[in-house]
């Protein structure tokens, strides 16, 4: 069963004993993937990344090593790691980082290798304080044993990799806004064009920014070729694919496993993954890639979880995190509490994005307090509308980056699939699901 | 033409703006604006656009109006709200993008009224108000804000928002001058780029994110910017108010000329606003050669000085100790008199003239010589340069110091003194490649932004200036400054010769006094030096308001109108005037305050000067006023030097007259009036021409037009520069004289107004009363074919072949030429001690501020900077009492520590209430120095 | 009110020391700060404001932007409740009220004596092990109202002290090797000679001092059930 045949790639050591140790890294084998690139030239291992077709894990999904191709050719070049992972219901890189760090430090290596960056930084999300002292530890340890820094493993090869942590702003996961705050500014995304960093990025200079898990792929490549990698998975999506699981499921938790050759039925469902929704309810909906993709119903369960089935369905895959929701959620109140993250976590300097976010969250609140209109769902629709035009996906936008057009969807969805749970609301002058469960801010009100 | 299109200046009514200029200060990722075209079509139709320009800016040009709040012409694009969004076609169909921040490129085909752009940008303007608390009746933005306007055009028309709106205390103060209403705030980040991008203060910046997003300062530091009335003026909404200003009056009531800022030399363009006769607002006005729409504070918020209490309203005469009101007659009796017995014994000094237009000192310069038969007039206080190295060295503008590969300055803090040229050369340095190296006895606002900073001795500029001109090798230090700088600087001189520029000099000098405690003979001989390197011109750094225009018009001894040396013009002017000219060159003011405090003076006319406070030596020019037979004052206020005076007449100010201006470069711009004069004062020329009736000369002068004809027959410099240049459409950005034949034949096109740059101008113009206004709708203004022979105006017609047809007719007089050779200043030993540094800021105890009272206070406490290693040897904290000693004199103030400043120079901030520095200069010396011991400390 | 004391003063130039532009190292910086104060003092921020070549101004500008960054004094124990969805479906607002009554507060209020503050979070990325929180940003999972009690109760007596570290504290292993990187890099990263004591100029091999203290994993509830790599395949 193609759940458990493929091999783990990113998750083999997680469950050793101090995984995060050099020791152990170095008993299973560590840094042999980065010993074995630097007898290679930077083109053969761009060659081979090519081959092995990684897409981007970060959520945009686009082949690392096309991007890599993408460079100005200009020096410096950097390297950035983009380990904020904010998204709602995605956890697997803080899984990474604090279980293998010299996972990714070694393919951070890599990567830096073949691009010839002058610098890597890892920026890692500054509320993960132990993946950050793990991930330090690793890099003094991995500086002392020669992996790092100087003439790396005797090689002509140089590199310095510095650490940086995050301060608490989901936005800073956007590429753009992630270089500007690890140029000490606020976490502002740029406004395009420019359209890559790869043109024009950290300090103005090319720079690759790649997500936490898209490198730590790399060592296992380097060691068992492009062409292994890419035997795995089907179609675009190819390898392994760490998906996380949240919500209404027996056991939550990160699965690593061949891309494109389960469904969310197999994920959701199957005893040694998800093991069914929680106290054996009804499935009710899925928001099958972070809360900013459309919610899909049961009836997609067989519907496999890779980027291009997803997309056929007008949804998205996104950073694979999968949450299944039973027949006891309020979906105004799933939509409220996830506009309201957006509206948080908005940098502020797109007006449709300032304002509409909190526009939104007010009206939602109101319909799940019981004092909304019937207009009001139009209204949604409108405000929607007004952020990201015709509401469809992928989505249009009115502002600089796709943070203010990740709230229409729940919202849009939720009212396609629900509308009468919406109009229930309204009418009944109240949230028709159990109050237990009611925030307590709105039961209040 | 009539005497009421005269007065003001022309501007067509735009409801919508069209910017001609393109976008300054672009962002990197747009392709540098080139000469070249591209075609590109905007709702249907084709049109021409400059290669790389903003979607938006090209549109404006096409008359294709696109709304916006973020963009600003004079910043750079940021597209954050989101407002001009348009439709463009792409290889996926239309995309939503914002015009402010997408260049257009060839082919580009644009929607800006499509379905969906309009969608977009109704619904960027409800988002706008979610947050807005709608309290447009009592904010002063009311009436004339872009968020109004652009509402009423492209809004939805109503709001559908009927949740609870966010709160936040209402206005704050973060400044003495600016309060913050963050309820309005739409998020635009104007003010804080400006602060940050264009003013280089970054005193205020956005705090907290998503919609909690405000503008901040940081506790208990203001935002003590010298441009912050910048911020208010560009803010699209009420959110950020002038103090002075707020509540004054509703913009609909308000009459509006455009003029030229006067406080200091730079002359930039601004609209000026009234109500009920009173002046309550000046908006900086876009003069592309010029200030580029900014204001500094002092000349935006220092017009309510014309109405202070020290405001002189009727004339004065001297009985006995006291001064007393006397009537027009009796007051101009009074000083004829006096003035005529003085004419026949010892003579008349005139001091002062940078405060009148152009016209006023022309005539003023005029009756000097013929009527007061004096040539020791001096418009400078002997706190410039002389006027021979200001005017016959080769005279650069602005745009080319900005476009130069180097600028040197030789100057004061023109941060403080000039500060929108501070702007200019700050944006000429960071945007535009051109490298700044400073020869400064103390840092300046420019230091940060200098790649080279020579720290001289004071009084030791020329021998600087001399080691940086030459090819000799260096050995050791010059004037104090490392050898290693000196080639430092030698290389940047070097390179500029190899980059040369654009259009203009490699090379612009920045020339004015470094410091008042250094004779101003180093400057001229510097300057003599640096006007040896290749392809060099020269900015004056000069900074009192009209002084240019003084000088030109001969206010300032031994130069004649036009910038004519005395000897050179003598015929010619005898000619003209028909009056014999002084046989000799006069005094300056120096040497007029040195021969009056001996009792040599028959007479000291101060016309709009206070050598108490301005002339760097207190004690001599006391010694002056009070050894001086008889004083007349003509000023606008009481000031300390007027209280000496015999008889006070008193002056019209700014605003309340017309007339011309000159600026650093030599730009004549219009000075519109506005209001009222206050109670019976006169203007200066009328002041004059009445002196002069009564000591039997009759000028004949009637009106400003008579002057000017006059000026234009008899100075060679303004030859051709007719009035109806200057007042016409011309008016904004002016004509540099001396201006040949082409420019003044040039075809120049209206620029209306950008109403959402900078609000507050177009729409009070909608609404004012002033009919003027009205009238002049023209676009564009040639020369009528008739009155304009181009071989009229060359500058500085060539004289008549001898004998030919002009019998008797002398030859035009030729203009000063390079400046003489100074003498080798003496190399008398300095005194053992710290060479004193001192110059001006912009909050001082000048009248323009003291006479304002909401600036009153802005002025700092004196305080002496010192290097640290100073105090320490001393055993002084920073902020004790610290004693200083001159030749002059003894001033204490507190000692502050400033690690920049080199360890033998101490600075003292000028004429600051409770201390000033003119206590202790020497005039006489080539540099001032100071002993300093510690308060009570064993003395 | 305090400036960073010599110790990290120092830390803060070994920071700007390997970015290429200093203002890259403010964030990290104000970590120190707030680890040194527990909070964002005014005297901290114009300090490290001189040290970076920014206004005070701009550090607040920058620091607010960010929610980790505090600017009066907090708890001794910062309580961060997540509430987003995959913690709001397994009844992360019955735990956050169930605080809030416990504690007295309401998010962002401090209890009178002090010791906790309490704030309604966003997504903590520990989504496996819902409903959680952090405490001064230490994760703890699947907490219920009970294991909430045992969890106050244990950090009031102190029993948490070796894993949960004063608030402020984001990290406590520090970096002990400064740039290293020379040869082809080396003019990319020309502050690598500024580093002084920190750097091996030469081809040597580098030191490490290893992590300062043993690392603590994840909780889950109560100080007694450590559960490792918890967010791996599934809760048991
Ligand atoms: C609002 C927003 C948040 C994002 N957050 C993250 C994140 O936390 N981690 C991440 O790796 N990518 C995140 N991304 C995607 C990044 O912009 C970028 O695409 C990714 O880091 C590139 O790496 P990859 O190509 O290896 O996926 C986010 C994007 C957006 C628009
Ligand atoms: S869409 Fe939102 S988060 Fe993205 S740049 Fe605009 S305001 Fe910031
Ligand atoms: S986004 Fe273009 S004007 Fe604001």
């Amino acid at each position: 069963m193609p759940v458990t045949d493929a091999p783990k790639i990113v998750t083999r050591r997680l469950r050793q004993d101090r995984s995060w140790t050099l020791e152990s890294y170095l008993a299973d084998g560590g840094y042999q993937g980065l010993r074995k690139a630097l007898t290679m030239t930077p083109q053969e291992i761009h060659d081979s990344v090519n081959t092995a077709n990684i897409l981007g894990r970060g959520g945009a999904g686009f082949e690392a090593g096309r991007k890599w191709g993408m460079l100005r050719q200009e020096s410096p070049v950097y390297l950035t790691i983009n380990g904020d992972e904010s998204e709602p219901a995605t956890f697997k890189d803080h899984a990474l980082i604090e279980g293998d760090p010299h996972q990714l430090i070694e393919g951070a290596l890599i990567c830096a290798y073949v691009i010839g960056a002058a610098q890597i930084f890892l920026y890692v999300r500054g509320e993960f304080p132990l993946a950050l002292e793990r991930l330090q530890a690793a890099l003094n340890d991995a500086y002392g044993y020669g992996a790092v820094g100087h003439r790396i493993f005797g090689s002509d090869f140089s590199v310095d990799i510095v650490v940086h942590p995050g301060a608490g702003a989901y936005i800073c996961g956007e590429e753009t806004a992630l270089l500007e705050s690890l140029e000490g500014k606020r976490g502002y995304p740029r406004i395009k064009p420019p359209f890559f960093p790869a043109v024009m990025g950290l300090y103005g200079a090319p720079t690759i920014v790649n997500n936490v898990e898209t490198v730590s792929n790399l060592p296992w490549v380097l060691l068992n070729g492009g062409d292994s990698f890419a035997a795995l998975g089907d179609g675009r999506s190819k390898g392994t694919k760490l998906l996380a699981l949240a919500g209404h499921v027996k056991r939550p938790g990160n699965y690593e496993l061949e891309w494109a050759k389960v469904t969310f039925r197999d994920l959701i469902f199957d005893p040694r993954l998800g093991g069914g929704i929680r106290d054996d309810n009804n499935l009710k909906a899925i928001i099958p890639g972070g809360v900013s993709s459309p919610w899909i119903g049961p009836e997609h369960l067989d519907v496999s979880l890779s980027n291009e089935a997803i997309a056929g369905i007008g949804s998205m895959a996104g950073s694979g995190s999968v949450i299944p929701m039973d027949h006891t959620t309020c979906t105004v109140r799933a939509a409220w509490r996830i506009v309201r993250f957006f509206h948080r976590e908005s940098c502020g300097q797109c007006t449709p994005c300032r304002e509409g976010g909190g526009w939104l969250e007010k009206v939602l609140e109101r319909i799940e307090a019981g004092r909304g209109r019937e207009a009001d769902l139009d209204l949604l629709m409108d405000i929607c509308d007004n952020i990201s035009p015709g509401v469809a996906w992928p989505p249009a936008q009115t502002t600089i980056c796709v943070l203010g057009p990740s709230m229409p969807p729940s919202v849009a969805a939720g009212l396609r699939m629900f509308k009468d749970e919406y109009l229930a609301h309204v009418r009944e002058g109240r949230c028709p699901f159990p109050p237990d469960r009611l925030p307590r801010r709105l039961a209040r009100v | 033409m009539s005497e009421d299109t005269r007065n003001e200046v022309p501007v067509r009514l735009v409801r919508r703006p069209l910017v001609t200029e393109s976008a300054v200060g672009t962002p990197p990722p747009a392709p540098a604006a080139s000469g070249e075209t591209v075609n590109i079509t905007i709702d249907g139709r084709s049109v021409e656009a400059k290669a790389g320009q903003w979607i938006i800016d090209a549109a404006d040009e096409a008359g294709v109006y696109i709304p916006r709040f973020c963009y600003h012409p004079r910043m750079k694009p940021v597209g954050m709200c989101r407002m001009c969004l348009v439709e463009v076609e792409g290889p996926r169909g239309p995309t939503l993008m914002p015009a402010c921040y997408n260049p257009v490129a060839d082919g580009m085909t644009i929607h800006t009224k499509s379905d969906k752009a309009v969608k977009a940008q109704e619904g960027v303007l409800e988002f706008l108000l979610v947050n807005h608390p709608l309290d447009c009746p009592v904010c002063d933005k009311g009436g004339e804000c872009p968020l109004q306007d652009q509402t009423l055009a492209y809004g939805p028309g109503e709001s559908r928002f009927v949740e609870e709106k966010r709160h936040w205390e209402k206005p704050i103060p973060i400044s003495d001058l600016v309060y913050l209403d963050r309820e309005r705030c739409i998020q635009c980040g104007r003010c804080v780029r400006f602060a940050d991008e264009v003013a280089g203060d970054p005193f205020i910046d956005f705090a907290e994110r998503g919609d909690r997003t405000e503008v901040a300062i940081f506790a208990g530091q203001p935002y003590g910017s010298n441009f912050s009335g910048n911020v208010v003026q560009i803010c699209p909404v009420g959110a950020l108010t002038a103090k002075p200003y707020r509540f004054k009056a509703r913009p609909w009531d308000l009459q509006q000329v455009e003029s030229t800022c006067t406080t200091c030399a730079v002359g930039c363009r601004s609209a000026v606003q009234a109500s009920s006769n009173e002046v309550t607002r000046l908006i900086g006005v876009d003069s592309d050669p010029v200030n580029w729409g900014w204001l500094c504070d002092k000349g935006r918020f220092a017009f309510p000085a014309a109405a202070g209490s020290t405001r002189l309203s009727v004339p004065l005469v001297r009985e006995g100790n006291e001064l007393v009101e006397a009537t027009w007659g009796a007051a101009l009796a009074r000083a004829a008199e006096g003035l005529a017995r003085a004419r026949r014994s010892g003579g008349i000094g005139v001091i002062g003239g940078a405060r009148l237009p152009n016209e006023d000192a022309y005539v003023w310069s005029k009756t000097a010589r013929m009527v007061f038969g004096t040539d020791s007039v001096d418009a400078q206080l002997g706190d410039g340069v002389p006027a021979e190295t200001i005017l016959g060295l080769p005279r650069a503008t602005i745009d080319e110091a900005a476009r130069a590969a180097l600028v040197i300055t030789v100057a004061p803090d023109i941060k403080e003194e000039l500060p929108v040229l501070y702007l200019r050369l700050r944006h000429a340095v960071r945007e535009q490649g051109t490298q700044l190296v400073e020869l400064t006895p103390a840092p300046t606002g420019l230091t940060p932004y200098a790649a080279e900073t020579a720290f001289y001795r004071p009084g030791e500029l020329a021998a600087l200036a001399a080691a940086v001109a030459s090819s000799e090798p260096v050995t050791g230090d010059v004037a104090g400054v490392a050898g290693a700088t000196i080639e430092a600087v030698r290389a940047h001189v070097a390179r500029a010769a190899e980059v040369g520029s654009p259009s203009g000099p490699p090379v612009v000098v920045v020339l004015g006094r470094p410091s008042l405690a250094e004779s101003e003979a180093q400057v001229a001989a510097a300057a003599h030096v640096l006007a040896g390197l290749p392809g060099v011109k020269f900015l004056s750094a000069l900074r009192r308001g009209n002084i240019h225009g003084a000088l030109d018009f001969g206010l300032s001894p031994g130069v004649l109108p036009g910038r004519v040396g005395l000897d050179a013009g003598r015929e010619w002017f005898e000619y003209q005037w028909g009056a014999p000219l002084p046989a000799e060159r006069g005094f300056d003011t120096a040497a007029m305050l040195n021969e009056s405090s001996r009792g040599r003076m028959g007479a000291l006319v101060l016309v709009g000067a206070d050598p108490l406070t301005d002339f760097p030596d207190s004690n001599l020019a006391l010694r002056g006023l009070l050894g001086a037979r008889f004083v007349v004052a003509v000023d606008t206020h009481l000031n300390a030097s007027v209280r000496h005076a015999d008889v006070v007449l008193p002056a019209s100010a700014w605003a309340e007259r017309r007339g011309t201006f000159t600026n650093v470069e030599g730009r004549i711009t219009w000075l519109s009036q506005l209001v009222v004069e206050h109670s019976v004062s006169w203007p200066d020329w009328m002041i004059a021409s009445e002196l002069a009736e009564r000591m039997g000369v009759n000028l004949a002068f009637t009106c400003l037009e008579d002057i000017w004809a006059e000026i234009e027959r008899v100075s060679p410099l303004h030859h051709g520069v007719h009035y109806e240049l200057l007042s016409g459409i011309r008016a904004r950005d002016g004509v540099v004289v001396p201006a040949d034949a082409a420019t003044i034949a040039q075809t120049v096109t209206s620029r209306p107004l950008d109403p959402m740059a900078d609000p507050g101008i177009a729409s009070a113009e909608l609404h004012r009363i002033a009919p003027s206004a009205l009238l002049v709708t023209s676009v564009e203004m040639t020369p009528e074919p008739d009155s304009i022979d181009p071989s009229d105006h060359v500058a500085y017609p060539e004289p008549p072949p001898s004998g030919a047809s002009g019998e008797g007719v002398p030859a035009v007089p030729r203009p000063l030429g390079a400046p003489p050779v100074p003498a080798p200043s003496g190399a008398a030993p300095l005194a053992q001690g710290l060479r004193l540094v001192t110059r001006r800021t912009m909050w001082d105890g000048g009248t323009q501020v003291q006479a304002a009272a909401q600036l009153a206070g802005l002025a700092p406490d004196p305080a002496v900077r010192v290097n640290p290693a100073v105090l320490a040897e001393m055993g002084t904290a920073e902020g004790e009492m610290v004693v200083l000693r001159s030749s002059r004199g003894k001033l204490t103030v507190p000692a502050a520590a400033d690690a920049s400043l080199p360890a033998g120079t101490a600075v003292l901030t000028w004429n600051l209430p409770g201390g000033s520095a003119g206590d202790l200069v020497d005039s006489a010396a080539v540099a001032t120095t100071v002993t300093i011991e510690a308060h009570g400390g064993g003395s | 009110m305090p400036r960073l004391n010599p110790d990290n003063l120092q830390r803060a130039l070994d920071l700007i020391a390997l970015y290429p532009q200093p203002r890259s190292a403010l964030i990290p910086i104000l970590h120190i700060l707030q680890e040194q104060d527990g909070y964002l003092s005014e005297d901290g921020m114009n300090h490290v404001g001189e040290l970076v070549g920014l206004e005070a101004v701009e550090v607040r500008g920058t620091a607010s932007f960010y929610d980790m960054f505090h600017f009066e004094p907090v708890g001794r124990y910062l309580i961060a409740v997540c509430t987003n969805i995959a913690c709001m479906l397994q009844g992360a607002y019955r735990l956050l009220e169930h605080a809030e009554e416990r504690l007295g507060v309401a998010p962002g209020g401090t209890t009178a004596d002090g010791m906790f503050t309490l704030e309604d979070a966003e997504c903590l990325a520990l989504c496996g092990n819902a409903p959680c929180l952090t405490v001064n940003w230490r994760f703890f999972g699947d907490v219920d109202p009970e294991g909430f009690d045992a969890l106050t109760d244990d950090l009031r007596n102190g029993r948490l002290d070796d894993e949960v570290p004063p608030h402020g504290t984001l990290i406590r292993v520090r970096r002990s090797v400064g740039l290293a990187a020379a040869g082809p890099t080396d003019e990319a990263t020309p502050q690598s000679a500024e580093v002084g004591a920190d750097v091996d100029a030469g081809p040597a091999p580098h030191r490490s001092t290893g992590p300062a203290v043993e690392l603590s994993t994840h909780r889950t509830t109560t100080a007694t059930n450590v559960v490792d790599a918890a967010h791996l395949e599934g809760r048991q």
